[in-house]
C-alpha cells in the first residue's frame, strides 16, 4: 500500500536533487519585545494579553485564585459551575474561599460555560498561553467550554515560543496536542468583520499569580 | 577643471515617440548636475515589451545592442524606472548565459540609473531652481519604486520647487494598471485599475499628477481626459527642469 | 476541483461588473494595507524574520526526502500512520478508505486547501460520507455550494445577505422568518456545528506546516475549529502536500511568527497547535488513531524545475490581499483553488500552461507580491518565467506573437527603427491633427483596447533623439 507509493515519491524527490545544496545559516530571529528580565516580561505578557482580547486578572497568591475565577464567571452571568483540569495544582487550590462555584472534576461536555485550566507557560512576545494535552488534561477543556480561564504563575512567564516549547518538554515526552492560544476564539469570515466566539471560547480570561508555592516550578532567569 | 561625468541618455521608446520635452528636460538637469549628455544615435528600446512578453531571445538581441551603444559612457541615465529597471537590474539575468556579454552586461547594469534617483544619490542634487504653481500630487510608479527605490528622490527635489505644494494620494506606490501590453491586452481589468487610480489623484485636489514613467503618465492622462477631469499630467523631469511650456500630456495648448 | 482558469478574461469581466464583490474586494486591500503598516510598527523585526523563513523554507526543500522520511519515522513511533499518495486519485480513494474502515457516515473538517485541489468532499460526498465543513467561512460556502476565493478568508467576496440566505435555505429545522444579521450568522453556526464536532466519526484536517524532528502537524486557526476536530473524533486523518515540511519545531516557530503576521496582520492566530500524533496511553482525551495523507500531485516534479522557488509558500495570501489584479477581479475569476500572484504561478504548474495561460499573463508584474511575500519568492520572475514557457509553446495569439516579434527585431537594429520610428511618429501626428488637434486620440484603430474607455496622447512632433541632434548641429 504504501511502500510503492512511498518509494516512488521519494525516488521522484531524489531525482531532483542538485549536486550539491547551498549551505545555509539560519538566523534565529528573537524579536526584542520576547526579551528582557522577568518583571519586564510579565508587564508585556499581560499587556499583550491584553491586546489580544484576553482578560488578566492579577492576584498576590494562589490563595486569590478561587476569588478571582469566581469574580469572572460573576461579571460575565457564566453561571456557578466550572469543570476543572485534573492538575493536582489546580485542585490544591482553596476553591472553599469561593464557596458559591462548583467545581466539577470529570471528563469536558460540550454545554460546559466555564472550563479551568493551568499552563505550561505564558509568552510574553505575544500574551499567549501554552497548554498541552495530558493523562491529566483533556485537550478539550481548551477549547470547548462557552468560557476558558488559565491559571498560571507567574514564574512560568517567559519571552518567547522557543522558550515556552523547551518548558514543555522539559518534562520528557511531546503530548499529543500542544496549542499555543492567544486571546479567545474569532473569525473575520463575515464581511471581514471581527466577531468573537465563533466555535472555541468566546472569552479567555487568565488569572496570574505573582507568589506561588507549588503551581508551577519556577523556571531560570529569561534572557 | 576636471570636466563632469559622461551620461548616455537613454531617452526610452515611448519619450522619443510620444513626448520629446522629457528628454530635453531629462538633459537639462543633467547638465546643471554637471554631467556631459551624450544621446546616442543607435538606440531604440531596452527590451521590455519582448522580455516581459517571455520572448528571452529577442530581448537579448535587442539588450545586446544597447550595450553595445551604451557601454563607452561614465553613467547611462534614462527617464524611466522601467527602462532603467531593465537595464540595471535584469540586463545581467538576460544576458548572464551569453559569454560573449554578460560581463558587459553586469558592467552596464552597475551604472545604469532611473534619472532622479541619478541627480539625488549620484550627482548630490539638492534643489532645483525652478518654479511651478500650485499643487501636485505623485505616483510611484511599480518598477522605479521596487526594483530602484525611488521614492525619496523626486519628492526631495520636488520640494525645493518654488511654488510647489505636494498632496500625497492615497495608495500613491499601488500600479496604475498600465503594465506595458497588459494594459492592452487586458483592458478591463487595467482600466479598472486606472479608474481606482484616478480616483486617489481627484481625492487630493491637486491639478497636476506627476511620476516618472511616461507609460504610467499615459495611463493616466488618458483615463483622467475621458472622465472630462481638469487634472493635468506631466513627467517630473519637465517640472524639476521648470520646462513647462509644452501642454500636458494628452492635452493641447490653450488659446489666449 | 475542476479548472475553468482558461475562461479568466470573460471571468474577469464579469467580476468587474459585479458591485458587491467590487466593495468586498475594496475594503479588504484598504483595510489590509493600514492593518499591515501598523503590524510592521510593531515588528522592527519583520524583514529579519523574512529572510530568516525563506532559509528556513529554501533549506527544507533542497532536503526534502530526507526530512519526509524522518517526518514519518516520527509519525509511526508514536503510533501513527503516513500514507504516501503520488496525485489527486490516490489521496481520494486513501482517505475514503480510511473513513470507511472507520465506519464514518459523517465527518469533519478543517480547512484544507488540498482538500479543495483534490476534491475531497464531492468524492466523499458521491460514496456515501458527508463532509461538514467547520471552518465558518468553508462552511459557509459549502451551504451556498461555491468554492474559496482567498486562500486564508475564503468567503470574503459574500455579503451578510447572501450568508444569511445561505443559513436560511439550509437550516430548514429553524423559523424562516428568523432575523440573520451576523451575530445571529455566528451564534446559529456555532449551535449547528457543536454537535457536529461532538459526533463526528472522523475529523480532517490540513497541515500548516509538518515537522520532521517530531512527526508533528502544526495547525493554525483562529476559530479553534481545527482543536475541535483534532479533539473529539475517534480518528484523526491530516491531509498534507509534501512539500510543507520542516526540520524543526524552531524552524516551525519562526514562520509562526510570519504566518499570521502576513496572513490577517494579527500577531499570532487565537490556536496555533502542534499535534503529534494518536492519544498517548493514559491521556484524557484525544483521537485513537492518527493518519498523514502524503500528497505528491506535481510537487516533486516543481522541485526539479524553474519553478522550484513557488514551493517555499506557507499559504498566506498577503499576496492576494495586495495584489492589485487580485483587487480588480477576486479569486473567482482564476478558475481554481489558488488565485492571485501564488495562484498564477501554481495553477500552470498543477494543472497545465495551457489550461492556465492567462494567468501568469494578467499581470503588470507590479512586484507587490514580492514585497510582502513573508519566504522571499521571487513571483513576478515566476510569472515571466512561465510567459517564457507559454511564448516558446506559441499559446498567445498569432496576431500578437507576431506583433511583439516585429517591434523585437526592428527595435534590435537600430539602423532600421530609427527611419521607421519617424515615419511612424510623423503619421501620427498628422492624424492627431485631422483628429481636430485637441492634444489626445479618442479613438485609434486597432488600439480599442486603449481607447476604449481612454484617450491617447498626440506625439508632440518629431523624435527626441533626431531633434536633440538636430540642435546640436545647430547649437553652439
Amino acid at each position: 500500500m504504501s511502500g510503492a507509493g512511498r518509494d516512488r515519491i521519494l525516488a521522484a524527490l531524489r531525482a531532483t536533487a542538485r549536486a550539491s545544496a547551498p549551505s545555509r545559516t539560519i538566523a534565529r530571529v528573537v524579536p526584542a519585545r520576547a526579551r528582557g528580565d522577568h518583571a519586564a516580561l510579565v508587564t508585556r505578557f499581560v499587556e499583550m494579553a491584553d491586546l489580544a482580547g484576553a482578560s488578566v486578572a492579577r492576584v498576590a497568591d494562589a490563595a486569590g485564585a478561587p476569588g478571582a475565577v469566581a469574580g469572572y464567571l460573576a461579571r460575565n452571568g457564566l453561571g456557578e459551575d466550572l469543570v476543572l483540569a485534573g492538575e493536582p495544582a489546580l485542585s490544591a487550590l482553596p476553591w472553599h474561599h469561593a464557596p458559591r462555584l462548583l467545581v466539577h472534576r470529570r471528563p469536558p461536555l460540550p454545554t460546559d460555560r466555564v472550563s479551568v485550566t493551568g499552563a505550561v507557560a505564558g509568552v510574553a512576545e505575544t500574551g499567549t498561553v501554552l497548554v498541552r494535552s495530558g493523562a491529566q488534561v483533556a485537550n478539550a477543556l481548551h477549547v470547548l467550554a462557552e468560557a476558558h480561564i488559565v491559571v498560571l504563575d507567574a514564574g512560568a512567564i517567559v519571552g518567547s515560543y522557543e522558550e515556552a516549547w523547551a518548558r514543555l518538554v522539559a518534562g520528557g515526552e511531546v503530548p499529543r496536542a500542544a496549542t499555543f492560544i492567544t486571546g479567545p476564539s474569532r473569525t473575520a469570515d463575515i464581511e471581514k468583520t471581527p466577531q468573537i466566539g465563533v466555535h472555541g471560547p468566546k472569552g479567555l480570561h487568565i488569572v496570574l499569580i505573582h507568589d506561588s508555592e507549588g503551581l508551577h516550578r519556577r523556571g531560570g532567569a529569561a534572557t | 577643471m576636471t570636466e563632469g561625468p559622461s551620461v548616455g541618455l537613454f531617452a526610452t521608446c515611448l519619450v522619443d515617440a510620444l513626448r520629446p520635452s522629457v528628454g530635453f528636460a531629462a538633459a537639462a538637469l543633467l547638465q546643471r548636475a554637471g554631467c556631459r549628455v551624450e544621446v546616442p544615435r543607435a538606440q531604440a528600446c531596452c527590451g521590455q515589451p519582448a522580455w516581459n512578453a517571455g520572448d528571452r531571445r529577442d530581448a537579448a538581441r535587442i539588450a545586446r545592442s544597447v550595450v553595445a551603444a551604451f557601454e563607452g559612457f561614465d553613467y547611462v541615465v534614462a527617464p524611466s524606472g522601467s527602462c532603467a529597471g531593465m537595464l540595471r537590474v535584469h540586463y545581467p539575468a538576460l544576458l548572464g548565459d551569453d559569454s560573449a556579454f554578460a560581463a558587459r552586461a553586469a558592467a552596464l547594469a552597475e551604472k545604469s540609473y532611473e534619472l532622479v534617483s541619478f541627480l539625488v544619490d549620484v550627482m548630490d542634487m539638492r534643489a532645483v531652481d525652478a518654479r511651478f504653481a500650485g499643487t501636485v500630487t505623485y505616483h510611484d510608479s511599480c518598477a522605479g519604486l521596487r526594483e530602484l527605490g525611488v521614492k525619496d528622490q523626486p519628492r526631495r527635489l520636488l520640494a525645493t520647487v518654488d511654488g510647489l505644494v505636494l498632496a500625497e494620494m492615497t495608495d500613491a506606490g499601488v500600479c496604475c494598471g498600465f503594465g506595458g501590453t497588459f494594459c492592452v491586452k487586458y483592458p478591463e481589468i487595467s482600466v479598472a485599475m486606472a479608474r481606482t487610480k484616478t480616483a486617489h489623484i481627484a481625492a487630493t485636489g491637486a491639478a497636476t499628477v506627476l511620476a516618472g514613467d511616461l507609460g504610467c503618465l499615459m495611463n493616466m492622462a488618458g483615463t483622467l481626459t475621458r472622465e472630462g477631469s481638469a487634472v493635468e499630467a506631466r513627467h517630473v523631469a519637465e517640472v524639476l527642469a521648470g520646462m513647462t511650456d509644452a501642454p500636458a500630456i494628452a492635452t493641447a495648448k490653450k488659446d489666449g | 476541483m475542476d479548472a475553468t482558469s482558461r475562461d479568466f478574461p470573460a471571468n474577469a469581466v464579469r467580476a468587474l461588473g459585479d458591485a458587491t464583490l467590487g466593495r468586498a474586494l475594496e475594503k479588504l486591500q484598504r483595510e489590509f494595507r493600514r492593518d499591515r503598516a501598523a503590524m510592521l510598527a510593531r515588528m522592527p523585526e519583520f524583514e529579519a524574520l523574512r529572510d530568516a523563513a525563506r532559509d528556513i523554507r529554501a533549506a527544507a526543500l533542497d532536503d526534502l526526502p530526507a526530512l519526509l522520511e524522518r517526518f514519518e519515522d516520527n509519525v509511526t513511533a508514536r503510533g501513527g500512520q503516513v500514507h504516501w499518495c503520488a496525485d489527486a486519485a490516490e489521496a481520494r480513494a486513501a482517505i475514503l478508505a480510511l473513513c470507511r474502515a472507520a465506519g464514518a457516515q459523517s465527518v469533519v473538517k478543517g480547512k484544507s486547501m488540498i482538500s479543495e485541489e483534490i476534491g475531497l468532499n464531492d468524492h466523499l460526498e458521491a460514496n456515501g460520507v458527508v463532509p461538514v465543513e467547520t471552518d465558518l467561512g468553508e462552511y459557509i460556502l459549502q451551504l451556498r455550494r461555491e468554492t474559496p476565493s482567498h486562500v486564508v478568508m475564503p468567503a470574503i467576496h459574500l455579503n451578510v445577505t447572501q450568508i444569511g440566505d445561505g443559513f436560511r435555505d439550509a437550516h430548514t429545522d429553524r423559523d424562516p422568518h428568523r432575523a440573520l444579521d451576523a451575530d445571529a450568522i455566528l451564534a446559529e453556526a456555532r449551535d449547528h456545528l457543536r454537535d457536529r464536532f461532538v459526533t463526528a466519526q472522523v475529523g480532517i484536517t490540513g497541515a500548516n506546516m509538518l515537522i520532521a524532528e517530531t512527526g508533528s502537524i502544526v495547525l493554525v486557526t483562529n476559530e479553534g475549529n481545527g482543536d475541535l476536530v483534532h479533539t473529539l473524533a475517534p480518528v484523526h486523518i491530516v491531509v498534507a502536500s509534501i512539500e510543507k515540511v520542516v526540520p524543526t519545531v524552531a524552524d516551525a516557530l519562526t514562520l509562526v511568527r510570519v504566518l499570521a503576521r502576513s496572513a490577517t496582520t494579527q500577531e499570532i492566530t487565537s490556536y496555533t497547535s502542534i499535534v503529534t500524533g494518536p492519544k498517548r496511553p493514559g491521556d484524557a482525551d484525544g483521537p485513537g488513531a492518527f493518519h498523514v495523507v502524503l500528497l505528491d500531485n506535481g510537487r516533486s516534479r516543481l522541485l526539479g524545475g524553474p519553478f522550484r522557488d513557488i514551493l517555499r509558500c506557507i499559504r498566506c495570501g498577503a499576496c492576494q490581499s495586495l495584489c492589485p489584479v487580485y483587487g480588480a477581479v477576486g479569486g473567482h475569476a482564476y478558475g481554481w483553488v489558488y488565485a492571485g500572484p501564488v495562484g498564477a504561478v501554481l495553477t500552470p504548474a498543477l494543472t497545465g500552461i495551457e489550461e492556465a495561460r492567462h494567468l501568469p499573463a494578467a499581470s503588470t508584474l507590479c512586484g507587490q507580491c514580492e514585497a510582502v511575500c513573508p519566504v522571499r519568492i521571487p513571483l513576478p520572475a515566476l510569472l515571466r518565467r512561465w510567459r517564457e514557457e507559454a511564448f516558446a509553446r506559441a499559446l498567445s495569439t498569432a496576431t500578437e506573437r507576431r506583433l511583439i516579434r516585429l517591434w523585437a527585431q526592428v527595435a534590435a537594429r537600430p539602423l532600421v527603427y530609427r527611419p521607421l520610428l519617424r515615419l511612424a511618429v510623423a503619421a501620427l501626428t498628422l492624424a492627431a491633427r485631422l483628429a481636430g488637434g485637441g492634444g489626445r486620440f479618442r479613438t485609434l484603430p486597432f488600439a480599442g483596447g486603449w481607447t476604449g474607455a481612454r484617450d491617447f496622447p498626440a506625439p508632440q512632433g518629431g523624435t527626441f533623439v533626431e531633434r536633440w541632434h538636430a540642435a546640436r548641429g545647430r547649437g553652439p
